[in-house]
């Protein structure tokens, strides 16, 4: 199979003089000259990578997003976490309950950027700018995975803005980069699976306000329903299970291991989530298709 | 002619539709035929332009020419690739400008080209270059670094077009480029792309509901009315097809063409569905 580049057609009207004419029109060489078509594993990759850069780039010009984004987590540790860690009413296992709580914290912050990505996926398919990505030379999956780290990177910022804020409130978190590079990764998977189960129910209910609703209706219950703020143990049975299924404690579980150094199961942490993220990402492609109809 | 046959012509055309079907809102008996059998040749190099009110099936053509829709009864071909089973092959010929102003304004102008340079595998080493030459071919070269959600509705448009134009597509897909622009901004989208097709000869498949537009732009111009083409040919060709009908002296307009083959006048026709209407009204608020 050939993904021929598009020869230019040899009738066309008045191909273009090849000597460097200084005329005041506008040098268009380049522009006749269809790029090499990139195939194989580096697709996906270089794709990804220029969603990535997209996101970057926008974070730069308008990094409003990422200090408003700052203030729940903040209001979290300082208020909840502060008054928690008085009571001493859950237990912790020796450890202040302001450091049990600032992986939980990371871990929500995390999941609510990337929840918000079915709406911004409906947002740019209303505006045009999915349909017209749609028609790059972009598998489907690329452009959800593209989407899924732009989650992540954007949810890796606010974990750096967690973690700095718990440091100034006197959490002992690890700095040995080894462990902190788990930490991104853990972030990064959880997010590309919320990202992706946002986009996937996008894919399903097609519009924003139901989106919302749907939006609101599973953010509470997954927070509540996992360990970030305590223990499963304290859970009722059938809270338990809930739990079990639910990404966001094996994310939480991860996080705390890494950076607290509290007991923790990180191969079947990352194990499952890179399951739900792969899995996350092949629903959210096969959905993808319906935003454009 | 058959699109099968290997060699034909049918290669040589830009794009080729034979019964093209497509409805929305399939079950509960709501179905409603967007697109009822089209039938549309392409040529290579030329500028046909699909004239229709909304609600006509325009939009829908074009969806299925961009690989948007999955496959349906009928076929498409985009210089001899089937659009709904090779749709990768389809895609790396095309650029395409939808209706809405899809500009991301929270990007600059340069940032937004460079995206499409990106996906469409433009070397990093010929990156900002390429990206320049087509802001330079929509007059954007001096707003290039200006966020984009600062510019007029007009730029906007130029700015897609340049989105468009930096792979250096085959086939120009527009679909409603003027809408909702002032006379001036019109002009100078039309400009760029007549100037863009000089020096490249590419293909450009554009849609409108403005017949002025289409009679001046366009080589051959396909009429499209309750999802069927219902004449085609160039402006010259469509008057003098229908001048036996015509009262002796009267020349013919391309009104009367439109008047003559859907039964109706195109301004009295608009009967878009609720979402095409909300559609092209946002696209106009948003340019205005």
């Amino acid at each position: 199979m050939s993904a021929v580049p598009a020869a230019r057609p040899t009738a066309s009207a008045e191909p273009p003089a090849p000597d460097p004419d200084p005329a005041p029109a506008p040098d268009l060489s380049l522009l006749l000259v269809p790029p090499r078509a990139r195939t194989g594993w580096r697709l996906v990759p270089a794709r990804v990578a220029a969603m990535c850069a997209v996101e970057l780039q926008k974070l730069r010009h308008d990094r409003t997003e990422l200090y408003t984004r700052a203030v729940q987590p903040a209001l979290w540790l300082l208020i909840f976490g502060e008054t928690f860690t008085r009571l001493k009413a859950i237990p912790t296992g020796g450890i202040p309950y302001l450091d049990y709580l600032a992986p939980g914290i990371i871990a929500q912050s995390a999941m609510f950027i990337a929840i918000f990505y079915g709406i911004m996926i409906i947002w740019e398919r209303d505006s045009g700018v999915l349909t017209k990505l749609l028609v790059t030379p972009t598998p489907r999956a690329a452009l959800v995975t593209g989407k899924a780290f732009a989650a992540g990177v954007k949810a890796v910022l606010q974990a750096v803005v967690v973690v700095l804020i718990a440091a100034a409130l006197g959490v002992a978190m690890t700095w040995n980069p080894l462990r902190l590079l788990g930490v991104v990764a853990a972030v990064l998977l959880g997010s590309a699976f919320f990202s992706c189960l946002s986009m996937a129910i996008a894919g399903i209910v097609l519009t924003r306000d139901r989106l919302m609703g749907i939006g609101q209706a599973i953010t509470m219950p997954l927070f509540f329903g996992s360990n970030a703020l305590y223990p499963v143990d304290l859970m009722p049975g059938w809270l338990q299970a809930v739990s079990t299924v639910n990404p966001l404690s094996y994310q939480v579980d991860a996080l705390r291991g890494l950076l607290i150094g509290t007991p923790s199961h990180l191969p079947l942490d990352f194990a499952v989530l890179a399951a739900a993220a792969a899995a996350g990402i092949a629903a959210a492609s096969a959905l993808l298709g319906r935003l454009a109809r | 002619m058959s699109a099968r046959a290997a060699g034909t012509p049918a290669a040589a055309q830009a794009v080729v539709c034979r019964g093209l079907e497509y409805s929305f809102g399939h079950g509960r008996g709501k179905a409603t035929r967007a697109v009822d059998g089209v039938d549309l040749t392409v040529r290579t190099g030329e500028v046909l332009g699909l004239l229709g009110p909304n609600g006509a099936g325009k939009t829908t053509t074009i969806r299925a020419i961009t690989t948007l829709l999955p496959a349906g009864p009928g076929m498409v071909r985009v210089f001899g690739h089937d659009a709904a089973r090779r749709p990768m092959e389809v895609r790396r010929l095309l650029g395409y400008v939808p209706q809405q102003l899809s500009a991301d304004a929270g990007l600059t102008g340069r940032e937004n080209v460079a995206l499409f340079a990106r996906v469409f595998d433009v070397p990093r080493a010929e990156r900002a270059r390429r990206v320049a030459q087509a802001l330079a071919a929509v007059d954007l070269t001096d707003a290039a670094d200006r966020m984009a959600a600062t510019y007029s509705g007009g730029m906007v448009r130029r700015l897609e077009l340049a989105q468009a134009l930096v792979s250096a597509p085959r086939l120009l897909v527009l679909d409603e480029p003027t809408i909702g622009l002032d006379p001036i901004a019109r002009t100078g989208v039309w400009e760029r792309v007549e100037a863009v097709r000089r020096a490249t000869g590419m293909t450009v498949l554009v849609t409108t509901h403005y017949m002025d537009e289409a009679e001046r732009h366009c080589d051959r111009i396909a009429l499209m009315d309750r999802g069927r083409i219902r004449a085609l040919g160039t402006p010259a060709e469509l008057k003098d097809g229908i001048r036996p009908d015509t009262p002796a002296g009267a020349e013919p307009t391309l009104d009367d063409v439109f008047r003559h083959y859907a039964g109706r006048d195109l301004a009295d026709a608009t009967e878009g569905d609720f979402g095409d209407v909300r559609r092209t009204r946002r696209t106009a608020d948003r340019v205005g």
